[in-house]
């Protein structure tokens, strides 16, 4: 599905990730987990196309280097961001519309959002409020919900628990194993190494920009290791 | 009684132009972040369009109204492909120094293949009549110019809550990256934005036309700097901080124009500004500043 091979990230003239390679195979969640300034998100930004990038991305043997951030959208990448970048002007529903924008199906558009406002009430209660009201853990929930609603081939998930209570980091990643279920793709950003590796098929760990472990989520055990590993130091 | 009444239209036509002007920078302003100075230039454009167009073509004032309103659209888009694409995601400086410099030589090239004296154009003097409504007269232009607004404002308000090019517009005022990561394409956004600051920049053209009968290079550079001003009062990037801005500017105006004693006629802008230096007081980011959230990242 997702095909990175020798991906070099840059801030500026600064190289975040140097040359990385990672596959993400189609109906797999797959993590990238590691310390903060690993180049998580530099990765994810490189895939979805706002950062600059050398190297190869191809999502089913695409070539992605060429295309705007727009046209990747429309190649079928959807970024959940870190922060959830809600439009807080906006109301829910229409955050929920702008994450359709690239589709002219008009009927699965309206089926979708109805599927969401079920899947979470809350979101239809509150459908023509600005989504600024809603709380951290609903924001995020529309931020997921606004990216899948491009029916995306895959999609990026950037840290969806951070700054979330353990009650709602819970609903998160049920609402991942749901996504998979359902046969979703999903490369998956995270420092909460115990429920990421707990919900993928396969786990990186990033540490300075470089590629320190990859394997099977078996091989993590419960995460714990890892989180040690992680929040160490390592410099 | 008469006295008021029409003091009050002056005030409300005064602001109806100031928040027209205000609302064409303010929506540029709020999408990517560009304060454009050349907006005045729009409406000499149109302005000198209107003067070709009626000499040499037609006098029909219907079909110079929508053409003025088509140029100041169409070269309002130009100058964002010709001038400001290239500088978009530069230094919010660079974008105002960009700015001043088409703003420049638009002016000078009015001066050249027009003259620096202004050039007749006088097919909207009509609309500019004394007209009386019961036992008052007032000016029928002050009346179309300020319904002309409000309709035009309300009409804003419908495409940006409606429409996919609307909201999409407002999703990119307060996340330009987030929302072409929702694939809503750039370029379309801006030239939207500039579209439409050129429609406003062309209602407003219509009306100066209408009261000076001429065109000239300096005809939009005076009024915009007052938009600009109504903006910040208002709150820079709000639209309806800009229409509020406009239309309490025209208020504060025409309140110093008939408070001040006629000796002190030379002092009424600077009454003015002294009312808006004390809003700023009260306000530093205008009276109604988008709201930007601790921990904010933009």
């Amino acid at each position: 599905m997702l095909e990175l091979s020798d991906l070099k990230v840059f801030h500026g003239p600064i190289e975040a990730v140097h040359g990385i390679d990672l596959t993400v195979a189609t109906g797999t969640v797959v993590s990238l987990l590691g310390p903060n300034g690993a180049g998580k998100t530099s990765t994810l930004s490189a895939i979805a196309g706002t950062a600059k990038h050398r190297g190869s991305i191809r999502l089913e043997g695409r070539d992605l280097s060429p295309l705007s951030v727009e046209d990747r959208v429309r190649a079928g990448i959807a970024l959940s961001p870190e922060g959830r970048r809600i439009f807080n002007n906006l109301t829910v529903f229409e955050n929920l519309r702008m994450g359709s924008a690239t589709r002219s199906d008009r009927k699965g558009v309206e089926a979708d959002m109805a599927a969401w406002f079920d899947r979470f009430p809350i979101l239809g209660e509150r459908r023509d409020q600005s989504a600024g009201t809603l709380s951290g853990g609903e924001q995020q929930m529309l931020t997921i919900a606004r990216a899948l609603m491009s029916k995306p081939r895959i999609l990026l998930l950037d840290e969806p628990s951070l700054g979330l209570a353990p009650l709602i980091i819970g609903q998160v990643f049920e609402l991942i194993r749901e996504l998979k279920a359902d046969g979703m793709t999903i490369l998956l950003v995270e420092q909460n190494a115990t429920a990421a590796v707990e919900v993928s098929d396969h786990v990186y760990v990033l540490l300075n920009g470089r590629v320190t472990r990859r394997g099977p989520a078996a091989e993590f055990g419960d995460g714990s290791g890892l989180m040690d590993e992680l929040t160490g130091v390592h410099a | 009684m008469d006295y008021a009444v029409q003091q009050f239209l002056n005030a409300l036509s005064f602001g109806a132009e100031y928040a027209l002007i205000a609302l064409g920078l303010a929506i540029v302003f709020s999408i990517m972040g560009l304060v454009n100075f050349a907006h005045g230039e729009v409406i000499a454009f149109g302005g000198y369009s209107m003067a070709v167009v009626g000499t040499l073509l037609t006098g029909n004032p219907l079909i110079l109204m929508a053409f003025v309103l088509v140029s100041c659209v169409l070269v309002s888009v130009l100058l964002e492909r010709v001038a400001f694409r290239t500088v978009r995601n530069a230094d919010i400086t660079t974008g105002l120094l960009t700015a001043f410099g088409v703003s420049i030589i638009l002016q000078n090239v009015f001066l050249l293949l027009g003259s620096p004296r202004p050039v007749a154009a006088t097919q909207f003097i009509f609309l500019d009549r004394s007209i009386s409504i019961g036992s008052i007269r007032v000016a029928s232009l002050q009346i179309y110019e300020t319904v002309a607004t409000l309709a035009a404002i309300a009409a804003l308000g419908l495409f940006l809550t409606r429409s996919n090019l609307g909201i999409a517009m407002r999703a990119a005022a307060r996340d330009f990256e987030m929302a072409r990561l929702c694939g809503i394409r750039a370029n379309r956004v801006v030239s939207g934005a500039f579209a439409i600051s050129g429609l406003l920049a062309g209602l407003a053209c219509i009306f100066i036309m209408a009261r000076r009968g001429s065109a000239s290079p300096h005809m939009g550079f005076d009024p915009v700097l007052t938009a600009f001003v109504a903006c910040v009062v208002g709150g820079f990037g709000s639209l309806p901080g800009a229409v509020l801005g406009g239309f309490l500017l025209g208020f504060v105006e025409v309140a110093v124009l008939v408070l001040l004693p006629q000796s002190y006629g030379g002092l009424a802008r600077a009454a003015v500004f002294t009312v808006v230096a004390l809003v700023l007081i009260w306000r530093p980011d205008g009276i109604l500043s988008p709201v930007r959230e601790k921990g904010d990242k933009l």
